[in-house]
């Protein structure tokens, strides 16, 4: 009998970990407590970036991921068919742009260390710059070119991969919580209790999300996930004047910050349906979803230096979500060694999307007990990075669990 | 400053917002006033500019009189600012905020098209929200045919500009709207070929019989009512129940439509159909509650999604309060009374206070009303039968019905907002406006039994009007006439 695997998250991270392990012949369950795509992964934007890393594991794990989207993207299609919605994968290649002089000598550094890490990272001129984007505005001191830097739809890529997964036998259940841990009588973790009953895997793996570090407490072995609120503007269609991903330099200093304020940078582009999409914030104020006014004014002026046309462009919509924020910045990937038999794929952060599918290969890898294409104890839950903040974070369990009954009801 | 009158914003100048404004003003409270249009008096009492006065306004507008009298005491008192021409674009929870309310609403004002538009903060003790609601049209193969035309656009190109939208017009649809559009149509000069009801007699007849005692409060209703009727007569213009325009016909524009019976859910009955010869269309399912900005502050929604308000017109949200049509869709008398006891409650009195005592009166009355509308004219499942695979559901986007029942067959999906992302229906520049409602039905009616399962709404609207994201770079100026001046957060 097919070993099986309990996923809990049917986000983008969930889907594919599910799609690979089903290929493989795992038995495998996804589990939800909303809808397929239904948090980060329907409320990003999508981005496929080597652009946005410095030389580290991170990278190595982006490159990985980069390696297997074409492939993937290809055989989702031929397999789904037509009908299916386009997943809008687009290679169409990242540009970051410095708009102050010390930004550009940060930018040119930071590129030439990205260079000597294998990322096709082209310094190019100011003029070569608005040869590749003409509407780039007066301020550019220097550009750096990224081919290898893609996008895709997010919501139906997450779509895509969990309806190949079924197609693969896995099975899944929305609107279905994980309401506590199932253990046999020697204190083994052997399942979940949902309001459907109780559901035995014999691995479970948690791909939750920013929701991860909730589920992974639930079940006894708190991982220090925590939520990162972005927020994202939406102009109406226009005619398509941005064809890359146009990046402000200083978006690479926010991703890699621990500051809980609001930070904004942007970054900008044209989606396949013309509109225009500019983000992002940065800012750690719990799972509070409401939209800040402030934080969009300040995506505004950004993107507005970079291209100053937008001034005028009209703002539809705005959209916000929540990244899964790892305080040592890095994905958790493998299983726990405090508890066996549950495993995590969380954390990735802004870069889930791009990152799910390489996080994907590397889960099944370790579950079957292959030798993974890339090293994956940089990402284990026992890397040295992450202990002081795992006990932290088993600290803050204890002191809710502490807390009295009637504040917890 | 004086910090002791309570400072009340009242969103919204039509009958509700009018209403609310004059009662905060009766008890006292400094009062400012925002409408996005450039006239008072709403979609209701939409009317000729005054540059263009006309002394047959009186003959176009049920209670013209009340308007005068209501817009005159408003704009003649120093104690009420109108500010016209102003969108509200965001409302946001502001603790730090002088205003009670604790609520930051963020304001551009000037012509939407124009540049230089102001942008305002402002932070009062109380807000009421009288935003109103728009048209709801359902569907039907050539509805986005030039010559189609919402009821409630036609009535504004009539009242507003006074021009007719056809020569042989047709009006269709659900609900008591029918008939002021009709009216106003052979007003300015249209053949009304005919009205087409969906409901039957039946359906009718739930409605408005079961307790016909409590129509008696509503008799300035029934003369409305019976007012539009006399006009019908005196224009001949037939009024068939159980039948609907089922589709449009047209190559640049309408040429023709098929008219057909329809069963008592709206379905299509097949060797009905009948073609008639039009230039015009009016349609009109009855209308949707404008509920952004509420939900933006925060207020809660009842099943049938309205504003949840109490008997001061209350939302849960401290200091904000709700009235008309996004407390439930029951006309100008109902807005009117919820208006005024709104305006009251929010400078500080009571529901039981005497000043609104008829108010409260008139407003059950018209509550009553309000349901036996709904009761005899609702929307009814079976109409989902008159689409074809080419339909457009979603105009801005273009997305067919046969998209939309692909999508969700393909993907299985049972996520509103995935489903919306996966086809882009309702993500153009409407936000669902015009289709939100219709898109949520059908895909909910493609998914089978469960339904849609993400709790995903097509009323949530952060950003509640387009803004040019220069006006959203540039810092907001602070509200000069405020009593709480706040300092202002710029982009960072």
């Amino acid at each position: 009998m097919a070993s099986s695997v309990l996923i809990v998250g049917a986000g983008i991270i969930g889907a594919a970990c599910a799609r690979a392990l089903a290929m493989a012949g795992f038995d495998v369950t996804v589990v939800d407590r909303g809808t397929v795509a239904g948090g980060t992964s329907s409320a990003c934007e999508g981005n496929l970036l080597v652009s946005d890393k410095g030389p580290g594991h991170e990278l190595v794990l982006a490159q990985y991921a980069t390696s297997l989207w074409k492939q993937t993207v290809s055989d989702l299609t031929e397999q789904l068919g037509d009908a299916f919605p386009s997943v809008e994968y687009d290679p169409k290649g990242g540009l970051v742009v410095a708009t102050t002089g010390s930004g550009a000598q940060a930018l040119l550094d930071f590129a030439a260390s990205q260079r000597g890490a294998g990322v096709d990272a082209r310094v190019i001129e100011p003029d070569e710059a608005r040869r590749l984007e003409p509407d780039l505005g007066p301020l550019a001191e220097a550009a750096v070119h990224y081919p290898e830097d893609a996008q895709v739809q997010p919501a139906i890529a997450t779509e895509a991969l969990i309806a190949s997964a079924r197609r693969f036998g896995a099975r899944v259940l929305e609107n279905t919580p994980v309401l506590g841990p199932v253990h046999d009588s020697s204190g083994v973790l052997i399942g979940i209790g949902s309001p459907a009953g109780h559901i035995r895997a014999e691995r479970i793996l948690i791909a939750a999300g920013p929701w991860s570090g909730e589920v992974a407490r639930m079940l006894g072995a708190p991982l220090p996930v925590r939520p990162r609120r972005g927020e994202l503007l939406v102009t109406t269609r226009m005619r398509h004047r941005i064809f890359h991903k146009v990046y402000d330099a200083d978006y690479v200093g926010a991703v890699g910050s621990d500051d809980s304020a609001l930070q904004t940078s942007s970054v900008v582009e044209s989606t396949a349906s013309g509109t225009v999409l500019i983000g992002s914030s940065r800012q750690q104020v719990g799972f509070d979803s409401r939209m800040r006014v402030d934080a969009l004014s300040g995506i505004a002026a950004k993107a507005i230096r970079l291209f100053p046309f937008l001034a005028d462009a009209a703002v539809m919509r705005s959209y916000g979500g929540f990244r899964p924020f790892m305080p040592d910045h890095l994905p958790v990937i493998g299983e726990d060694p405090r508890m066996p038999g549950l495993w995590h794929a969380t954390g990735h952060e802004g870069a889930g999307i791009g990152l799910s599918l390489a996080t994907a290969e590397l889960i099944r890898d370790l579950m079957l007990g292959a030798d993974p294409a890339i090293d994956a104890a940089p990402f284990s839950v026992g890397r040295a990075s992450l202990a002081s903040h795992l006990s932290a974070a088993a600290g803050d369990a204890v002191a809710s669990n502490a807390a009295p009954r009637d504040a917890v009801a | 400053m004086n910090t002791s009158r309570t400072d009340v914003l009242v969103i919204g100048a039509g009958p509700a917002g009018l209403a609310a404004a004059r009662a905060a003003r009766a008890r006292g409270a400094s009062v400012t006033m925002l409408d996005s249009s450039d006239q008072l008096g709403g979609q209701f009492w939409r009317h000729l500019p005054p540059e263009r006065p006309s002394a047959n306004e009186r003959m176009l507008h049920h209670g013209w009189v009340k308007f005068r009298e209501l817009s005159e005491t408003v704009l003649s008192d120093d104690g009420c600012r109108v500010i016209r021409g102003a969108q509200v674009w965001a409302i946001e929870p502001d603790s730090t905020s002088a205003g009670a309310a604790h609520l930051a609403v963020h304001v551009v004002v000037g012509e939407p098209d124009g540049t230089g538009r102001r942008r305002l903060v402002l932070t009062p003790d109380a807000i009421v929200l009288a935003t109103g609601a728009h048209d709801r049209t359902l569907p039907f193969p050539g509805w986005d045919l030039p010559g189609v035309f919402t009821g409630g656009a036609a009535q504004a190109l009539a009242k507003g500009e006074r021009l007719a939208v056809g020569q042989r017009v047709v009006v269709s649809g659900a609900g008591p709207f029918l008939l002021p559009v009709a009216a106003s149509l052979a007003n300015t000069g249209s053949d009304v070929v005919g009205v087409y009801e969906a409901n039957r007699v039946p359906a009718l007849v739930r409605g408005w019989l079961p307790k016909p005692w409590e129509l008696a409060g509503a008799a300035g209703k029934g003369t409305e009512l019976a007012g539009y009727l006399a006009g019908h007569l005196r224009h001949r213009i037939p009024y068939r129940l159980g039948r609907a325009v089922v589709a449009a016909h047209g190559t640049d524009r309408v040429e023709a439509v098929t008219i057909a019976a329809v069963t008592p859910d709206w379905a299509p009955i097949p060797g009905t159909k009948q073609r008639i010869e039009v230039d015009a269309v009016c349609v009109s399912h009855g209308f949707t509650p404008r509920l952004e900005l509420a939900i933006a502050a925060g207020c809660e929604l009842t099943a049938e999604r309205f504003v949840q308000v109490d008997d001061s017109q209350h939302t849960n949200v401290h200091g904000v309060f709700a009235a008309g049509e996004i407390t439930g869709i029951g006309g100008v008398d109902l807005a009117l009374a919820e208006g005024q006891i709104a305006g009251h409650a929010a400078a500080g009195g009571l529901a039981a206070d005497t000043e609104v005592r008829s108010a409260v009166r008139r407003r059950r009355t018209f509550r009553g009303f309000a349901r036996r509308i709904e009761a005899a004219h609702g929307i009814r499942d079976g109409w989902p039968a008159m689409l074809t695979d080419d339909t457009i559901v979603c105009r801005c986007e273009e997305v067919s019905y046969g998209t939309l029942c692909r999508a969700t067959d393909a993907t299985g999906s049972r996520s509103l907002r995935a489903l919306k992302l996966s086809t882009r229906a309702g993500l153009g520049i409407c936000q669902g406006r015009i289709c939100g409602r219709t898109i949520e039905a059908l895909l909910a009616d493609r998914v089978g039994d469960a339904g849609l399962t993400d709790g995903v709404s097509t009323d949530r609207r952060p950003i509640a009007a387009p803004i040019r994201l220069g006006e959203l770079a540039d810092p907001a100026h602070p509200d000069p006439a405020s009593q709480h001046p706040v300092p202002l957060k710029g982009p960072k």
